[in-house]
């Protein structure tokens, strides 16, 4: 068992300035970003605007742009920036050793009851 | 005696602006409409705007336009509109009688009144010289061939720029400022450019030996040759110029040669007038000449004992005459100047003496990976000379410490490596260095704005950049100065700063054009070189700047520039269409709206494979299949790639589809083979990364069924040839084509189709349509370019086909083939266990 923390995959498999989703089965998608600084942060891939997938936008400083119609969203916090007002769940994320790391109860609490 | 002045135009032409003339106050006439002589009325209407009737003479048929910006005009980085300084609006809000063209060419001081070439004779009670300078010829042999030029005045520009046109070699006569700034707008214009300097070293008034090898190196490496030591001994040619001989006998071939070996005060007319001439027009601390009322200004005069030829001293000067006018005698006490060369890419600054000598002590810091060069010359504790190259960022500040005379015992260990370290701390505060410097520090030395200055203009009122460029015209100029001014803006107004509506984003201060232009002048091959030397604000830009300069490389750079992956927006990234629900759409290609059983079949099969739940026919004559997710996109194409097809780019800022109608192999109006040759057009063109999106149509008679007169590129056959249309859109503002031009066969149709879009491929701004863009530009503009121009048109044409060959791989093919396949999939997935 991994304990709270979900091993997703190893640092390599994401390129800086991009993203790569993780299904949930029965839950929300998650995004994992690394930023070009490489920075790794996660979020529910549902932009709070139009549900837009996030992991499709561009990652920019510690920002991600919603493909859909441009909300710039805080990959630290979720929180839509700028004149829009909106949050996407953060989910915690460590990285150990190369790997990264998704807190468990984060990522399995996000399925439909 | 009385003498009427403006009560009639001049002879059918726009010479001349009039305002009532009956008024009582005393009259200033100025000779001279150039930097100087409106300076000095700028300063005068500053301080007591009623108080002289004003009455500008000029030789020139211009406004008052910025003499210095004249290199950046050459160079094609700014147009002649841009650098005038004063408009007829100013003129006529401030009432001031405007002659032009018509120079002035008698003084009578006893009369009081001055005659100019037209015969037009004017009285004043106050007279101010500001006549200028004009260039020093070398008196060799042939240097009144046609051909040979000074570099002065706009009409030089138009001189230039019209052999530029023509081609060929040039040599510049003069390796100092002027001389260079020549030589790289020729080089720009795409002339082969000589440059030949009398001296050993470059620019040897302004930088030392160091300085000026690596100032020569750098203008070698942009492919100009430069010979030092190079006396010339006479200009050959046979009723034209054809080169230039040196003394050691060396002939350099030249269809135009630049005389740019200095200046010399003008002062013929101040000479037949009877004042007092040295060097220049003797002037008194106040601007006045051996005739009290008299005045004079600018490089035409001399200052004990000095005279001037740059344009920091003339600002000064205007200041001190307009106190007197005004009665508060202040008095110039002369200029120290400072040197910065406007070419761009290479920061060149130098103030002071540097030539060395008794007690002078050398501070020197090189940086030969970044091609720095500084040094700074210290005596008896004061900075009195500065040289730098490659980084000018504390030029000012060099400067400050040296007019000021600042004793620098304390900090000179740090001084070199700038101010920010030698004020404390050593991290680097850019804002704090702006903070500490003084009032009187010149922030825009095109302008001579100080920082007081632009202080006051925000304090009055002005809150974004664009604003302080238009109410003191710091920065306005070469923007070499934009970052100073933001930041005293931002030191001033805290967070009230506006900013400009014209920057690319809010990552830079600069727009479009600017980026672009540096792209290319300075050979940029990355984006994060491209932010680093443009000094942008984010460590890695922005949604909105990121796909803009990726764009610009791969425009810049076809073949060699390594798209960015990370800087497309998200249809581009995935060659798809993003729809709401987060899948995507297909569109295949279909060439001129043509398909086969084979295609059909392939479509078909893709549909009910992957379960998609819409197929619909495009406006652009081809089939959109919808709802596929990202995972299966790979998949998809390589379906549709094993029948043949390739992506329809549906989904980008590139050339979409060319939308044909059936031409005269089948309709009984047709007049040419439409749909063949919008299946040409769409080989030809597909695949080309734009601006923004871009449709070709192609209709076979006027009755237009391919609706060419909404598209980027539309051509209607007629009976006699093919009409070319430019400029349509259909979107929320519908825009009809204008017509370019007629061309009587398909292949000319094609080549001048290829120039059109490479125009706008080059030209155009990220996200500027077709349509805007002609609308910005004119279309006249676009005709000069494609219609008139032949030869340009073949460049172009030959530039987007030379980028073509590097554009036509399949992207889809590529996908198939494993490229970027993390961009597919997932990183894991989560499935809940059964139990626990």
């Amino acid at each position: 068992m991994t304990g709270d923390w979900l091993d997703i995959g190893s640092v390599d498999q994401i390129t800086p300035g991009n993203a790569r989703t993780l299904p949930v089965l029965g839950g929300e998608e998650i995004a994992i970003f690394r930023t070009t600084s490489g920075d790794f942060h996660a979020l529910v891939n549902r932009c709070p605007h139009k549900q837009g997938p996030l992991s499709q936008g561009i990652v920019h400083g510690g920002v991600v742009t919603c493909p859909l119609h441009n909300w710039n969203i805080s990959l630290k916090t979720g929180e839509a920036l700028g004149e829009d007002k909106g949050c996407v769940p953060v989910i915690p994320l460590k990285v150990d050793a190369g790997r990264i790391f998704l807190l468990r109860d984060a990522v399995i609490g996000k399925r439909a009851a | 005696m009385e003498f009427q002045i403006g009560t009639e135009p001049m002879a059918g032409s726009e010479a001349a602006i009039f305002v009532p003339s009956n008024d009582a106050r005393e009259h200033l006439v100025v000779i001279g409409n150039g930097m100087a002589g409106c300076r000095a009325v700028e300063e005068l209407l500053a301080r007591d705007a009623g108080r002289y009737r004003v009455t500008i003479f000029g030789a020139e048929p211009h406004v008052n336009y910025n003499r210095i910006m004249l290199s950046p005009v050459l160079a094609g980085e700014k147009t002649f509109d841009e650098i005038i300084i004063n408009d007829r609006t100013w003129y006529a809000d401030n009432r001031i009688d405007l002659i032009v063209a018509d120079p002035v060419i008698a003084i009578d001081r006893t009369a009081k009144t001055v005659t100019s070439q037209s015969g037009r004779t004017v009285a004043y009670d106050k007279l101010l010289i500001a006549t200028g300078s004009d260039p020093f010829i070398i008196p060799v042999p042939g240097k009144d061939l046609p051909g040979v030029i000074s570099f002065r005045d706009m009409k030089d520009v138009d001189a230039m720029l019209d052999a530029a046109n023509r081609g060929g070699d040039a040599v510049v006569i003069g390796g100092g400022l002027l001389g260079l700034e020549a030589a790289q707008g020729l080089t720009l214009r795409g002339m082969k450019v000589t440059v030949l300097h009398i001296m050993p070293t470059l620019m040897e008034r302004q930088l030392d030996e160091a300085a000026g090898w690596l100032l020569k190196s750098a203008l070698e490496a942009r492919g100009q040759t430069i010979l030092t030591g190079a006396d010339t001994a006479e200009i050959c040619g046979d009723g034209k110029v054809e080169g230039v001989r040196l003394k050691d006998g060396t002939l350099i071939p030249a269809s135009l040669v630049v005389m740019a070996v200095g200046i010399r005060p003008c002062v013929v007319l101040a000479r037949a007038a009877g004042l007092d001439i040295g060097r220049g027009i003797k002037v008194d601390d106040h601007m006045v000449t051996s005739d009290p009322d008299v005045l004079a200004v600018g490089e035409c005069v001399e200052h004990d004992g000095n005279v001037y030829g740059l344009v920091a001293p003339l600002w000064d000067m205007c200041r001190s005459l307009a106190d007197g006018l005004t009665d508060r005698h202040t008095g110039y006490k002369g200029s120290v100047t400072s040197t910065k060369l406007k070419v761009a890419g290479l920061d060149v600054f130098s103030a002071g003496d540097f030539s060395g000598g008794e007690g002078c002590e050398d501070i020197v810091l090189r940086d030969a990976s970044r091609g720095v060069y500084k040094r700074v010359v210290v005596k008896e504790d004061r900075v009195i000379g500065a040289v730098l190259y490659g980084d000018t960022a504390d030029g000012g500040w060099y400067f400050d410490l040296l007019k000021r005379g600042e004793n620098v015992a304390d900090i000179r260990d740090l001084l070199i490596f700038g101010q920010a370290f030698a004020s404390g701390g050593g991290a680097l505060d850019p804002k704090a260095a702006v903070a500490a410097l003084s009032d009187d520090a010149e922030i825009c030395g095109c302008n001579g704005v100080s920082k007081g200055q632009v202080v006051a203009c925000i304090n009055a009122g002005a809150c974004s950049l664009d604003a302080v460029r238009a109410g003191c015209k710091a920065s306005a100029s070469c923007g070499s100065c934009t970052g100073l001014v933001e930041t005293i803006l931002a030191l001033t107004l805290g967070e009230d700063v506006q900013s400009g509506p014209k920057t690319m984003c809010k990552c830079t201060s600069f727009g479009h054009d600017d980026v672009r232009r540096e792209i290319v002048a300075q050979g940029m091959t990355s984006i994060p070189e491209v932010m680093q030397k443009l000094h942008w604000s984010t460590p890695d830009g922005c949604s909105s700047c990121r796909p803009a300069l990726n764009y610009y490389l791969l425009c810049a750079l076809p073949g060699a520039y390594v798209d960015d992956q990370q800087s497309r927006f998200v249809n581009e990234r995935m060659h798809a269409n993003i729809q709401k629900d987060g899948t995507y759409s297909v569109v295949p290609r279909m060439w001129g709206g043509l398909t086969n059983p084979r295609e059909l079949r392939a479509i078909a099969d893709v549909v009910e494979k992957f379960n998609a739940p819409m197929v619909k026919v495009t406006g652009g004559q081809r089939l959109d299949i919808f709802g596929i997710k990202k995972e299966d996109l790979p998949a998809v194409w390589a379906d549709l790639n094993a029948a043949g097809m390739v992506s329809g780019h549906a989904y980008g800022k590139s050339l979409r589809t060319v939308k044909t109608c059936v031409g005269s192999e089948w309709c009984r109006f047709g007049t040419q083979d439409s749909t063949g040759l919008g299946v040409k057009a769409e080989r030809m063109t597909w695949g080309s990364w734009m601006p923004h999106k871009f449709k070709i149509a192609v209709s076979g008679c006027p009755r237009n069924c391919a609706e060419a007169t909404i598209k980027d590129f539309g051509i209607v056959c007629v009976d006699s040839g093919y009409e070319l249309h430019v400029g349509g859109n259909g979107g929320i503002h519908v825009r009809v084509t204008d017509l370019l031009c007629k061309v009587s066969t398909e292949q000319e149709a094609l080549d001048y189709c290829a120039a059109f879009t490479q125009l706008y491929r080059e030209e155009a701004r990220y996200l500027e349509r077709t349509a805007p863009w002609i609308e910005r530009v004119g279309v006249d503009y676009v005709k000069a370019r494609i219609v008139e121009d032949d030869a340009g048109r073949e460049a172009l044409r030959a530039r987007f086909l030379f980028s073509q060959q590097f554009m036509q791989d399949d992207p889809w093919a590529e996908r198939v083939a494993g490229e970027h396949a993390e961009l597919h999939q997932h990183i894991a997935q989560v499935r809940p266990l059964e139990t626990v």
